[in-house]
């Protein structure tokens, strides 16, 4: 499931103005890579570049491979690229299991199977029996775990990171870090950070690339 | 499938229009074959001219249409410059929700109950002033349109006041009055002075529509306006109707001269806003704080609350009547009581009622699934539609409803097409499609587009999206977009007709047909209904979500 995520000369420009210039970037699997820049230096449109989700006002260039396929030209949907933003942005209208079971992979079949594996997903989280509960019931640290566990369950093959520790205060965010990194590293995912807060690389523990 | 969506929708507004305005300004020159005329002429306006109450009919239309549409804007703008912030401001945006319901006409009957003057204002004068019979003056269908006005503005008060709503919505209204209160300016100055010129741009389609409305009005006018001379719609209409068809010709010149009288109105009122805009400027610089105007302005912003009272009670005198046995004048309430007009009328009610129902719940869906499959479009294609758009939209708004709606039977009758359920449904979906897609743009382009990405890296393919989380999220808007649309149908009074060929009936006919001059228990059980069905549909899609998402603490209350 796992691999390599692969940038081959990704430049992005707007109205003529390049914001990144052109970057070569291999990210292995279980390394996390952090990007560092100001606000406005557009590591954010990179990683909804790397998605398929960036404003089409942007004009970006080069190739992106994940596990040494090609997805530059792929819908969001087929990529397997998790992401997780600075909002948890859970759906409004599902419960805790309804988001779930949104992001869980199609392969896993039958109500009972699907459950359990959501089911466990929340124990290992320390949010065993949060299945019924409306999102907007719990609290910053617990929905920013779901929004994660959302994405793993998923099943990506590589992990892109825009700033979700940002809206956290000084305790959470340590705890929040701790279980990104420890997940995404049991599960060998490439992870890419992009932040302008140097803990967030230190907790990273890869490679740092400033903008 | 979806990119076709804005096309195929355009089309169905505009070239019925389109071709409906031909079939109406062809024969307005005498060139009509299948009635013999084959040559063009200025005859059907020389005929239009010579008629004796041509000058009265025009004046008429003329005062009524651009007084009440003044009228309303000044009242609209008054009342949210006195009660922007206020306590009182929510509660006014809930009491119009329910008066947009209702169809024009069942209010408009229900306002001639109140000042008819055997009508309920009139019992609660005479019981003060000891009177035993009804007054000699005539206030309901006055020569001078007075009471037309007054019933115009019972429904586009509230029509601008919710446009202003949703206007102020898009601005920080909020922070621009606290900056200008805190320069010294009392709130309505302030409010005209700092928000009014922001949001101007926003209301300006609607007001345009209400000046197109109202300078054009049929059903309304048939109920309170005057009826010899009538005003240029009923006049138009009655020629129409002519069983001999020998005034089909100038009646297709007086809806031509509706359009021309739009153009023209639109065209002063544009005029008058780059004016009253330049004169604005100058007003604002002079710095003036308002203040010693503060109490009168006040006082004019209770107008709107009068309006929505008036309307409350003739809901209130459509039910009475409807179950009142004896009730002469100058008794305040009825002196017997009985449901017999309701079992009498029963049989008869079934059938427009049936027809009611389904063809607003058809058009109100076809026009939803068109609305939606544009607005998905846009989304998925990042497109913003500019201001032409919104104007074609508004084209079924804007331009005269006989003035197309005549043609447009004459190329039904070519197509064999008049008096079907096709047409009929076409002709609904004309005046509903708009209104919806306007209810529902907003939150639909509001959706939050971070949930879409989220959804999309997932691993969700654009129709699961669709399904799955933009659908069931924006259910609040989806119901309260169908109870418009349907709200809006079951109001059509000359669509209703013309595309039906008379073959169908209708609430909204059947009410109109029936205030010329049936019993009043009659007439009051079959606008009752007329208001009570739409007024249902509200009350559900309003309760629906509530109870859908009672366990989502998000959704579950109306943002």
């Amino acid at each position: 499931m796992t691999g390599r995520l692969r940038l081959e000369g990704v430049e992005i420009a707007l109205q003529g103005r390049v914001l990144i210039p052109a970057l070569d970037l291999t990210v292995a699997a279980g390394q996390a890579v952090t990007l560092m820049g100001p606000s406005g230096s557009g590591k954010s449109t990179l990683l909804a570049f790397l998605c398929g989700t960036m404003d089409p006002a942007f004009v970006a260039r080069g190739r992106v491979h994940v596990n040494g396929l090609e997805v530059t030209a792929l819908p969001p949907e087929q990529r397997k690229l998790g992401i997780l933003y600075q909002d948890d942005l859970l759906f409004p209208h599902l419960s805790v299991g309804g988001n779930l079971a949104f992001g869980l992979t199609a392969a896993i079949r039958g109500r009972a199977a699907r459950r359990e594996r959501i089911e466990a997903a929340l124990v290992e989280a320390g949010l065993a029996g949060f299945a019924e509960r409306d999102p907007a019931t719990l609290s910053g640290g617990q929905r920013a775990r779901v929004a994660l566990l959302r994405v793993l369950l998923s099943e990506p093959r590589a992990l892109l990171l825009d700033e979700p520790f940002g809206r956290l205060d000084a305790a959470l965010r340590q705890d929040f870090r701790r279980f990104v990194f420890d997940h995404a590293a049991s599960r060998g995912l490439p992870v890419l950070l992009v932040t302008h807060d140097e803990a967030d690389a230190n907790a990273a523990g890869g490679p740092v690339i400033r903008l | 499938m979806l990119r076709i969506a804005p096309v195929v929708t355009l089309l169905l507004l505009i070239l019925p229009i389109a071709a409906g305005l031909a079939g109406t300004v062809l024969p307005s020159f005498g060139y009509l074959p299948a009635l013999g005329g084959t040559e063009f002429s200025l005859g059907p306006w020389r005929d239009l001219l010579a008629y004796p109450g041509f000058g009265s009919a025009l004046r008429l239309s003329i005062v009524t249409g651009v007084a009440a549409t003044m009228l309303s804007f000044a009242i609209a703008v008054l009342t949210c410059a006195t009660f922007h912030g206020a306590p009182g401001f929510r509660r006014l945006q809930a009491a119009i929700a329910p008066i947009l319901a209702m169809p024009h006409s069942a209010l408009a009957i229900g306002f001639a109950f109140l000042i008819a003057p055997s009508g309920w204002l009139a019992r609660l004068a005479a019981s003060v002033t000891g009177a035993d019979r009804p007054g000699d003056i005539v206030t309901v269908q006055d020569e001078g349109g007075l009471a037309l006005i007054a019933g115009l503005l019972l429904k586009e008060v509230p029509y601008l006041l919710l446009m202003i709503f949703a206007a102020l919505n898009q601005m920080p209204a909020r922070q621009a009055m606290a900056i200008a209160r805190s320069l010294g300016y009392g709130a309505a100055l302030a409010w005209i002075k700092v928000v009014l010129p922001r949001i101007y741009p926003q209301i300006r389609l609607p007001i345009y529509a209400v000046l197109a409305f109202s300078l054009s009005v049929v059903d309304v006018a048939l109920i309170l306006g005057p009826g010899n001379p009538p005003p240029l719609g009923p006049l138009a209409l009655r020629w129409f109707s002519d069983p001999l068809l020998l005034l089909y010709f100038p009646a297709a010149a007086a809806a031509c001269l509706q359009l021309a009288l739009l153009v023209a109105a639109i065209a002063l009122w544009r005029t008058g806003e780059v004016v009253v805009a330049r004169a604005g400027r100058w007003w604002i610089a002079r710095g003036g704080r308002g203040l010693a105007v503060q109490p009168f302005l006040n006082a004019a912003g209770r107008i709107a609350w009068l309006l929505l009272a008036l309307s409350a009670l003739s809901l209130l005198a459509m039910g009475l009547w409807s179950v009142a046995e004896s009730w002469r004048f100058p008794d305040l309430l009825p002196t017997g009581w009985t449901l017999a007009t309701w079992t009498r009328q029963a049989a008869g009610l079934w059938w427009p009622v049936q027809t009611t129902m389904a063809l607003a719940l058809v058009s109100t869906l076809i026009a939803m699934v068109l609305a939606l499959a544009c607005l998905e479009n846009e989304q998925r294609r990042g497109l913003h539609p500019g201001i032409g758009a919104l104007w074609l939209l508004y084209t079924p708004l804007l331009v005269p409803q006989i003035a197309f709606l005549f043609g447009a039977q004459i190329v039904l009758i070519r197509l064999d097409l008049d008096g079907t359920w096709t047409a009929l449904v076409w002709s609904h979906l004309l005046f509903v499609l708009p209104y919806v897609f306007l209810s529902l743009a907003d939150p639909w382009r509001n959706i939050d587009p971070r949930l879409i990405r989220t959804a999309a890296c997932l691993g969700a393919s654009p129709l699961r999206i669709l399904f799955a989380v933009k659908l069931p999220m924006m259910l609040r808007p989806l119901l309260a977009a169908a109870a418009v649309g349907f709200a809006v149908s079951v109001g059509l009074y000359l669509p209703t007709l013309f595309a039906g060929n008379g073959r169908f009936a209708t609430l909204t006919t059947e009410a109109v047909t029936l205030a010329g001059g049936a019993d009043r228990r009659i007439i009051g059980i079959h606008a009752l209904l007329q208001a009570l069905l739409p007024l249902l549909i509200y009350a559900i899609a309003l309760a629906a979500p509530s109870i859908a998402f009672r366990h989502r603490r998000l959704l579950a209350v109306a943002s």
